[in-house]
C-alpha cells in the first residue's frame, strides 16, 4: 500500500478514526524509522489515542498529544508540538483528527503548511453502520462539512463499516454496495477497507485493499 | 425492530427517545453525556422537532416542565452536577404530576468530581434529591440496546402514569459502542385530557400547578400520589436473573457493574462457587420482593456498585436482615475489575469477610 508523508484521518463522529490511526502507525512503523502520530481531536475527552499510548511506545512510535489528553481536564486543548511533524519532514505522520466538522476545525490551523508541502493524503472513514451515515448520501454531506472546516479535500476513502464485536463477514461484504456509491458521488478512490483482525482472513478475494485492524479498544 | 446500527449509548437514548415522539429537547452540555445533546441538536430540524440549548440545565428543566405541562413528549439530560442543578424543577414536575423523562449519565463525585463514570447518584435518583415525598421511576440500563429500548419504556410509563422518570446510566454506558436494534413501530399514544392545550371556548381551563396553600387539600394529593406510587411498585418492577436457581451467594449489581459482576461470576462458577446475580433494571420500584426470596436460599449477598455503598441499602431493607450483605465497590472514576469482584466473591464464599 503506498503511502504519503502526512497522513489525516478524518469523519463522521464514531468512525473508528482513532482506532485506524493507531493501527495505521503500526503498519507504517514496519517500513519507515520514523513514525510520529498527532491526536488533533478536541471532541471526544475519553477515548483518545493516548488510551494506545504503551503499545505506540513500545513499537517505538512517537506521541504527540494535547497534555490534557487522558488527564480528565475536559480542555479542548491542541497539543503545541504539532508544529513539530510538519517542520521536520524527515519523519512519516498520521494526524487523527476529531470527529465531524467540529473536530476538524481544529485542522484549518495547519492546513497551510500541509498544503504547502503537498505530500499528504486526507482519509475519509465511513462506517455505514453509524446511525447518521447510513448510506452515501449522508456520508457525503458530512465529508463536504469537514472539507469546508478543515479547509483540506479529502484525497480516498477508508471503509471501516463494522458493528463493533459482533460484526460479521457478511456485514463487511454488504457495506462494499454504499462504500462504492461513496467513492462513485465523491469522485475519490476506497484506500482500504478495514477489519478486525480474526475476520481479515475469512475473505477470499471479494474485497480489495483489507487493512486488518490488530489494536482494539475495549471496554467492559 | 429494524436493521442493526452502531451506537454510543448516548446516542442510543437520544435516537430512541426521538423514535419514541419525543420532539422537545431542552438541555445544557457536560461530560460524559454530551452526545446526547449533539445527536438532538442534529436530528431534530430534520424530524421538525425542537432542540434548544438553554442557559443552564435550571432553565432546561423548567421548560422541561413546561412542555410536559403541555402534554407533549419531552425530556433533557445531563451529568451528575448537573442534575443537582436540575433537582428543583424536578420537585415541580412531580409535585405537578405531569410525565417528562431525565438522563443522567453519571460521573464521579461529589462536587464537580471528574469526568470519569460513576454510580455514586443513587440515593439522589431513588432517594431524593428533590424536595418534597415524591417518587420516580427509575431505570438502570446496562447495555446500549437497553440504553434505548429503557428510553422507550420510561416515555411509555411517564405517560402511563404522568409521572417523572428517569434513566440512571453512567460515562462508560454513555461512551461506549455496541450494535442496537432500534424500534420502529409507532409510539404508543396516551390520552391527556389535563394538558394545557388551550380550551378553544369549549372546556373549562387546566390548571398545572404544584402549589397548594391549603394543607388538607396538599395532604390529599399526596395520599393520591402514593397511591398511585403503591400501583407502579406493584406492577412495574423490572430485573434480571442471571444463574440464581442454585446459586448460594447472591450479587447485586446495576448498569455497568454487573457487566463486571456477569464476567467475575462465570469465572467464580468455573472455580465451583454457586453464585448468581440479581440485576434491579428498575432501582425505584426495587426489586424488593425477589431479592427477600433469594435471602431464604443463599447464605450471602454481595453489592457491587461505583459508590460507598448505596443500593446496599436497599439490599438490606429488603432483605430484612435475613443474611449478611458485603459491599465490592470502586469510586471516583474506577471501575471495579472482574478479578476484583471475583476475589470478594471467594472471600465471601471461604466465610472470610465478617
Amino acid at each position: 500500500m503506498e503511502n504519503k508523508r502526512v497522513t489525516l484521518f478524518a469523519g463522521h463522529y464514531g468512525s473508528g478514526k482513532t482506532n485506524i490511526a493507531v493501527n495505521y502507525a503500526l503498519h507504517l512503523k514496519e517500513k519507515y524509522e520514523k513514525v510520529v502520530i498527532t491526536d488533533l481531536d478536541i471532541v471526544n475527552p475519553y477515548f483518545r489515542t493516548a488510551d494506545s499510548l504503551e503499545e505506540l511506545t513500545k513499537a517505538g512510535i512517537k506521541l504527540i498529544s494535547s497534555e490534557f489528553a487522558n488527564s480528565n481536564v475536559d480542555l479542548p486543548a491542541l497539543p503545541q508540538d504539532v508544529y513539530s511533524i510538519l517542520d521536520d519532514r524527515s519523519a512519516v505522520a498520521i494526524l487523527d483528527i476529531g470527529g465531524d466538522d467540529r473536530g476538524a476545525y481544529a485542522l484549518g490551523r495547519y492546513e497551510t503548511a500541509i498544503r504547502e508541502e503537498n505530500d499528504y493524503e486526507m482519509l475519509f472513514v465511513f462506517n455505514m453502520y453509524r446511525p447518521l451515515t447510513p448510506d452515501a448520501g449522508s456520508a457525503l454531506e458530512v465529508m463536504k462539512e469537514i472539507e469546508t472546516a478543515g479547509k483540506i479535500k479529502f484525497t480516498a476513502i477508508v471503509n471501516n463499516s463494522n458493528l463493533g464485536a459482533l460484526t460479521t463477514k457478511e456485514d463487511v461484504i454488504a457495506s462494499v454496495k454504499s462504500a462504492d456509491e461513496l467513492s462513485h458521488l465523491s469522485g475519490l478512490p476506497i484506500k482500504m477497507t478495514t477489519v478486525s483482525e480474526n475476520l481479515a482472513n475469512s475473505f477470499n478475494g471479494e474485497i480489495d485493499n483489507i487493512f486488518p485492524l490488530k489494536l482494539q479498544k475495549k471496554i467492559v | 425492530m429494524g436493521e442493526k446500527v452502531l451506537m454510543k449509548g448516548n446516542e442510543a437514548i437520544a435516537e430512541a427517545a426521538i423514535r419514541a415522539g419525543c420532539l422537545h429537547y431542552f438541555g445544557y452540555p457536560i461530560t460524559p453525556q454530551t452526545e446526547i445533546a449533539a445527536y438532538m441538536a442534529k436530528r431534530m430540524p430534520k424530524v421538525g422537532g425542537v432542540f434548544l440549548q438553554a442557559e443552564s440545565e435550571i432553565a432546561a428543566i423548567n421548560m422541561v416542565l413546561g412542555v410536559a405541562a403541555a402534554g407533549k413528549r419531552v425530556m433533557t439530560s445531563s451529568s451528575s452536577p448537573g442534575v443537582s442543578l436540575k433537582s428543583e424543577g424536578m420537585s415541580y414536575i412531580s409535585g405537578s404530576d405531569v410525565p417528562a423523562l431525565v438522563v443522567n449519565v453519571q460521573r464521579g463525585g461529589p462536587g464537580l468530581g471528574g469526568i470519569q463514570p460513576s454510580q455514586s447518584d443513587y440515593f439522589q435518583a431513588v432517594k431524593g434529591g428533590s424536595h418534597g415525598d415524591y417518587k420516580r421511576i427509575v431505570l438502570a440500563p446496562a447495555s446500549v440496546q437497553e440504553m434505548a429500548s429503557l428510553t422507550t419504556k420510561a416515555f411509555d410509563l411517564a405517560d402511563k402514569y404522568s409521572i417523572l422518570t428517569m434513566i440512571l446510566a453512567d460515562g462508560t454506558m454513555g461512551q461506549m459502542m455496541e450494535p442496537v436494534e432500534l424500534e420502529t413501530t409507532e409510539p404508543v399514544k396516551y390520552e391527556k385530557p389535563w394538558a394545557t392545550t388551550g380550551t378553544k371556548m369549549q372546556r373549562k381551563h387546566n390548571i398545572v400547578n404544584s402549589l397548594y396553600l391549603k394543607p388538607e387539600e396538599l395532604e390529599k394529593k399526596n395520599f393520591e400520589r402514593f397511591a398511585k406510587y403503591k400501583t407502579i411498585e406493584e406492577n412495574e418492577v423490572m430485573y434480571e436473573e442471571y444463574l440464581m436457581d442454585d446459586a448460594e451467594i447472591c450479587v447485586v449489581s446495576f448498569g455497568i457493574t454487573s457487566r463486571v459482576a456477569k464476567n467475575a461470576i462465570v469465572e467464580a462458577r468455573a472455580k465451583g462457587i454457586k453464585v448468581g446475580m440479581i440485576r434491579p433494571i428498575t432501582l425505584w420500584p426495587f426489586p424488593t420482593e425477589v431479592l427477600n426470596k433469594a435471602a431464604d436460599k443463599c447464605k450471602a449477598f454481595i453489592s457491587v456498585e461505583m459508590n460507598m455503598g448505596q443500593m446496599i441499602e436497599d439490599v438490606k431493607l429488603a432483605i430484612e436482615c435475613k443474611k449478611p450483605v458485603h459491599l465490592c465497590c470502586r469510586v471516583g472514576g474506577m471501575i471495579p475489575s472482574p478479578e476484583e469482584v471475583l476475589a470478594k466473591i471467594e472471600e465471601v464464599n471461604e466465610g472470610g469477610e465478617r
